[in-house]
């Protein structure tokens, strides 16, 4: 295994022992932004798409900021300037055409794109916003990308013979953005495959778009996949075969309930655990979060343990996804020096503790 | 002679401007969406979407034509939802599509409504071709969760009458669909096929008009198409897009009803069949079936057009209707 995590240790990190702290990406956007969004372009406002261009920047700034002022230790920029995880790549592909929304439940509609002729890489999706966040903080920034199993199954496929073949082209751009993105400087990339969860018979069509997606990339590039709420027993232990160095995963929402998938195997990758629900507006106190911290030492080492909220925070209220992640680093700040002090014997950690303590 | 009859299952895309327009006036939560007693704007609203639904379906030619069922926020399970004797619990997978439905709890008595009989005589002043679409009542049984009939065939038999009393409202109707995907999805166990059939039977009672039983999604269960075949209906959907071998064996091993409806168009996916590929994929199943000389052969898309967007709804239901028209091509 890659030993890749390292450089995300903050330089005057107070404990031996290290957490990495993080986001899954996606946050509130301020309410400014949203309005900014819907105004552009109407004819009775004089704002365009270069005030969306500056209001999107400053939005950024502000979301990286808040990241940083929560104590993470690999920011990302709130995802400030997608609309939607599969619409803002379709975008930027070419192939891919919008016709209308259509019906997700009740009222609320999706612009699910057509993939109309085989997709191409067009303009890069992601490395302008990557060196402006890069620019406006000293943390190491992680870059989620939506993977294209996921960009594949939520378009109407109208090209290809099959929407796996669809999902190989797109795992070859993703690739090709991976490789520019690195060029640009980012480590820390993380392949964001939420229609796993909805269709875990199709596994090896994910680890296979992966082997596309990891293709030539360096080791020293940290590669995560997060895959939301779902049976993870589907997919474990053929997960373990995928070509990453990390599994973020949706835990803390099912209360953990799905541990016993991650210990009957043996998880021999990094575990990026779900330590606060992204759908539950109360904020977690600090005590809860460690405790949940802790469960991942029933899985892992702490060496091999990242803490994250479940998902995206980007539905709650701004001020709750902050807390939550105030709460979540000042958790794992607490869990790190109780290691260090040799005060925690759960699982790995325990077997990990100094023996004469 | 065949008769070839164009026509959808129905369940429309909402125009966009009243996809905009309903969501101002309910708001986005699931406690918002439809309760079947709508008044004042909200009833304006929903009388232009059905009004412009029919218009669409006439303009493209269809030679059956449906109210849209524009009103229908939780698709099949509509009837259930608004439902006096149902509450509405979490939102739910609606089958295997990025789609959801809220889950209807049957919690008393399930009297006759009248909802949508109501939809149909507002339909009926703008159309003579018109086609009623429900639930089949083995779908609709199944898409909910039953908190008070003694157990799942009372409960399968009660929804049946149900919808028979829905069908009794009724104004005059060519056609009526019913519409029975979880025939495919969720297919009966070996007994409960029996019931499901004499369940239809019930339903296909309470009208004059042909019957079409249309499952979807995939082909049926052998057994569960044999079962079927018991049911005294005019004619039975075969869902060509997604599964048309399982399908034509189905009909080869067991025959079929004097009619057919023949799911030729994919309703799930954007691009738009040439109606002569629509007239081949007809063509090739007439052909897998010589003994058989068709009464009436219904083209329609095999699953209902909301999960596209208007634009491509609007371009398979012409994709229908021009199949139908087209010259006989000469084998």
């Amino acid at each position: 295994m890659s030993d890749n995590r390292a450089q995300f240790r903050p330089p005057n990190h107070p404990t031996d022992s290290f957490l990495l702290t993080t986001v899954v990406g996606s946050y509130p956007k301020p309410k400014w932004l949203n309005r900014a969004e819907e105004l552009t372009d109407d004819e009775e406002y004089d704002f365009d798409e270069t005030h969306l261009g500056e209001a999107h920047d400053d939005a950024c700034r502000l979301i990286t900021n808040e990241h940083e002022r929560a104590g993470l230790d690999a920011v990302v920029d709130g995802e400030m300037r997608r609309n939607e995880m599969v619409e803002f790549f379709a975008h930027r592909i070419d192939g891919y055409e919008f016709n209308g929304p259509v019906k997700v439940w009740g009222h609320n509609y999706f612009d699910k794109p057509s993939v109309a002729e085989e997709v191409e890489y067009d303009e890069p999706w992601l490395v302008d916003e990557f060196e402006f966040t890069t620019g406006v903080t000293d943390r190491p920034v992680k870059v989620p990308i939506t993977g294209p199993y996921t960009l594949a199954n939520w378009a109407f496929n109208e090209a290809y013979e099959s929407e796996e073949e669809l999902a190989y082209d797109l795992a070859d751009l993703v690739n090709e953005e991976i490789e520019r993105l690195v060029d640009a400087g980012a480590r820390y990339i993380q392949i964001d495959e939420p229609a796993l969860a909805t269709t875990p018979d199709d596994h090896a069509i994910v680890g296979e778009c992966l082997e596309h997606i990891v293709a030539g990339i360096p080791d020293d590039v940290r590669i995560g996949l997060h895959v939301c709420y779902g049976d993870y027993s589907r997919i474990y232990p053929e997960m373990l075969e995928y070509p990453v160095d990390e599994y973020d995963l949706e835990l803390a929402n099912g209360n953990y309930e799905q541990l016993d998938v991650f210990t009957a195997d043996e998880f021999t990758k990094d575990l990026a655990l779900g330590v606060v629900d992204a759908h539950v507006a109360e904020v977690e106190s600090v005590a809860e979060i460690k405790e949940n911290i802790k469960r991942g030492f029933e899985v892992v080492p702490p060496q091999r343990l990242t803490v994250s909220p479940d998902c995206g925070l980007k539905l709650l209220p701004r001020e709750v996804a902050y807390a939550k992640m105030e709460n979540m680093v000042q958790a794992a700040r607490e869990v790190e020096a109780e290691l260090d002090a040799g005060k925690i014997d759960v699982g790995y950690a325990g077997t990990q503790a100094p023996a004469d303590d | 002679m065949t008769e070839l009859v164009a026509t959808t299952p129905g369940l429309f895309p909402l125009p966009d401007w009243a996809k905009d327009r309903l969501s101002d006036l309910k708001g986005h939560q699931k406690s918002d969406l439809i309760a079947g007693d709508e008044t004042g704007e909200l009833a304006e609203t929903y009388d232009d979407v059905r009004t412009e639904l029919v218009e669409t379906q006439i303009d493209a030619g269809l030679d059956r034509v449906t109210e849209g069922q524009g009103r229908w926020d939780d698709m099949l399970a509509h009837p259930l939802t608004v439902h006096d004797s149902v509450e509405t619990r979490g939102i739910v997978r609606y089958y295997d599509n990025n789609n959801f439905y809220r889950e209807p709890v049957v919690a008393g008595d399930l009297t006759p409504g009248g909802d949508v009989a109501q939809e149909l005589e507002a339909a009926a002043t703008q159309t003579d071709d018109l086609q009623a679409v429900l639930p089949g009542p083995y779908t609709l049984a199944e898409l909910a969760t039953n908190e008070h009939y003694a157990d799942r065939s009372a409960f399968l038999n009660a929804v049946a009458e149900f919808l028979a009393g829905e069908v009794a409202e009724f104004p005059a109707h060519e056609t009526l669909f019913l519409l029975e995907p979880s025939l495919v999805e969720d297919a009966p166990e070996d007994g409960f096929d029996a019931l499901a059939s004499e369940a239809i039977d019930a339903v296909a009672e309470a009208t004059d008009a042909e019957v079409v039983v249309h499952p979807f999604y995939g082909a049926l269960d052998e057994k569960v198409y044999a079962h079927l075949m018991d049911a005294d209906v005019d004619a039975i959907g075969f869902d060509l897009v997604a599964n048309h071998e399982q399908n034509v064996y189905n009909v080869q091993e067991y025959g079929t009803k004097d009619s057919v409806a023949l799911g030729v168009v994919d309703g799930q996916n954007t691009l738009v069949e040439d109606p002569e590929t629509v007239r081949e994929r007809f063509e090739w199943f007439d052909s897998q079936i010589p003994a058989q000389e068709f009464d009436t052969v219904y083209l329609t898309s095999n699953t209902e057009l909301f999960y596209l967007p208007v634009n491509k709804a609007e371009a398979k239901a012409e994709t229908l209707a021009n199949a139908a028209d087209l010259e006989e091509v000469t084998q």
